[in-house]
């Protein structure tokens, strides 16, 4: 237990103190949520603006630390070979990995305990007539969903490619999804054939569920779940799979 | 360690390692030298765990290093070739972590005290310099009071007082009956630092033995090496002695003799009678001389880096 207790506080400790990883699981989502809740670009039906990227913003956050923040250090932590001489330590994998998803989880506090009040400040009213503990609820399980889905997602690049071009890889495909992923753009501004494809991965899922959650109050809808749930098996799998440690 | 290969490729590529056995007893520092490439890092990795060897048996505290990893890891201490701590961690904060992984842990700030890394405690592994982070990760394989300890390279790249400090740090360990299993390249750390010495060339022990005994066995020929002012006259000095002398460098003489006491005292005598102090007087060749036979010339030559067989030796240290 201690171990894992210092574990947790080295990998939080490191992670809030990396600039540039503050700027992007804070940083930039913030900028996000304030630019186009306020600056009216077009993107969304007038006079839904926050209540759209308050949860798009949210899923955003998830990503951007589940996947790309994870995913770079890890990858940095096998090149600098951190990940191999751990394995001569008594902390073992399951402790390590343990250690690293609550890392995750409390960063995710951190940027929903920023995001949220802002959201508010930009006039976001979470919708519906269910009881906000519902929403809350859903919300929760969504998030955490789709946190094992990014998380397997950057562990996969982390334990395949080398720290440089996984840190590349890592940043593209959190742009791909951050364009596909209807966070900010909606799924119903993307032609057709693109939407297809969008709505089979794991970011505009996680959106979708997060918008049906705390923006309208609809149920999150089936095809999410399905979504989600299959990236979050799928994901980590591979990722155990293919690792490789050294 | 009982016959072990090591293979990286199928054969008929040449194992890393070929057949090597040999047994360390706890309170003996036992050295493995050679040229890069000789299967160092190779035999070191299949004691740690990291490696499954082809063939042969290997034994750590009893326990087999792959299959009894959880039970193994708490005894030893390992100190990676290169690498191996978060570049963000100061050398306080990384000793305090790896602390928490042991039962029983050395004190971390007293330790940092032993391999004198005090004053820059809280600066980053990645500012650290070369010498300081062979320091740091001697310190983080020793913070778990292990009963075996396995160092890579541990002076690679440590200036000449930093790799003082790490001497110190391995005799106090051997005194406290700790087992240090260390590798080189380099003679002089092998010499200094070990109880004893396997070369290793190709994957196979090439010799075994204390340095003493390294060098007598490959000696062959006994000789004598001493210091006295330059340009004596060696035809006389040969005569007196009763052994061809040559001066092989101004100021430094080699004798074909065994170094008997009669020897020495003549030898001392017709110094005296020139009024010509005698210095640095050995009998017998030098490890390096023992293990440039062993080895061959091509050891002598400086190896580029990134010709090492193993991989993970892609990148050298600083």
């Amino acid at each position: 237990m201690r171990a894992f207790a210092a574990q947790v506080g080295t990998e939080t400790y490191m992670t809030l103190r990396r600039g540039e990883t503050l700027l992007l699981t804070v940083g930039i989502p913030v900028v996000f949520l304030v630019f186009f809740s306020t600056v009216h670009v077009g993107l969304t039906h007038a006079g839904t603006d926050a209540s759209f990227f308050v949860p798009g913003v949210l899923a955003l956050a998830v990503m951007s630390t589940a996947m790309v923040s994870l995913g770079i250090a890890t990858g940095f932590e096998r090149g600098y070979g951190v990940l191999k001489r751990l394995g001569s330590t008594p902390l073992g994998r399951s402790r390590l990995l343990g250690a690293k998803i609550t890392t995750i989880l409390l960063v995710e506090v951190v940027q929903a305990a920023v995001l949220v009040p802002v959201g508010y400040a930009l006039g976001w009213q979470p919708g519906g007539h269910g009881s906000a503990g519902a929403a809350a609820g859903q919300a929760l399980a969504v998030a955490m969903l789709a946190t094992a889905a990014f998380g397997g997602l950057g562990l996969l690049l982390a334990g395949v490619l080398r720290a440089e071009v996984n840190l590349a890889a890592a940043n593209g495909l959190y742009l791909v999804l951050l364009l596909l992923g209807g966070m900010i753009v909606p799924l119903y501004r993307l032609p057709g054939a693109l939407a297809d494809v969008a709505k089979a991965l794991p970011a505009a899922a996680l959106s979708q569920g997060l918008h049906a959650a705390l923006g309208t109050g609809a149920a999150v809808p089936l095809a999410s779940w399905i979504t989600l749930v299959a990236w979050a098996v799928l994901a980590p799998v591979a990722a155990t799979l293919t690792f490789r440690w050294e | 360690m009982d016959g072990l290969v090591v293979r990286y490729g199928r054969p008929p590529a040449p194992p890393a390692v070929d057949g090597l056995s040999f047994r360390a007893a706890a309170g003996e520092v036992l050295c493995i030298l050679g040229p890069n490439g000789a299967g160092k890092t190779s035999t070191v990795e299949c004691l740690e765990g990291y490696r499954r060897p082809a063939a042969g048996r290997v034994r750590v505290l009893g326990l087999d290093p792959v299959a009894d990893h959880r039970r193994l890891v708490p005894r030893i201490g390992v100190m990676l070739q290169r690498g191996g701590v978060y570049p963000m961690l100061g050398p306080r904060r990384a000793l305090h972590l790896f602390a928490s992984y042991y039962e029983q842990p050395e004190d971390p700030d007293r330790l940092l005290e032993v391999v004198g890394l005090t004053e820059v405690a809280a600066t980053p592994w990645r500012h650290l310099s070369g010498g300081e982070q062979a320091r740091l990760s001697l310190a983080l394989a020793l913070v778990g009071r292990p009963e075996v300890v396995c160092l890579d390279e541990p002076t690679a790249g440590v200036d000449p007082e930093g790799r003082i400090g790490v001497r110190q740090v391995i005799a106090r360990l051997r005194d406290r009956g700790v087992c240090v299993l260390l590798t080189t390249h380099e003679l002089g750390e092998a010499e200094k630092l070990a109880d004893r010495v396997i070369i290793l060339h190709r994957g196979r022990a090439a010799a075994e033995g204390t340095p003493a005994e390294l060098a007598a066995v490959a000696g062959g020929a006994a000789e004598v090496t001493f210091g006295a002012p330059g340009g004596l006259d060696v035809a006389a000095m040969s005569a007196a002695v009763g052994a061809p002398v040559v001066e092989e460098a101004p100021g430094r003489y080699r004798a074909a003799a065994n170094g008997s006491p009669t020897f020495t005292a003549v030898l001392a005598g017709w110094l005296a009678e020139r009024d010509a102090t005698l210095t640095d007087l050995r009998v017998g060749r030098s490890l390096e001389e023992a293990y440039l036979e062993v080895v061959g010339a091509e050891a002598a030559a400086p190896t580029p880096v990134g010709a090492g067989a193993a991989p993970g030796r892609r990148r050298a240290r600083r």
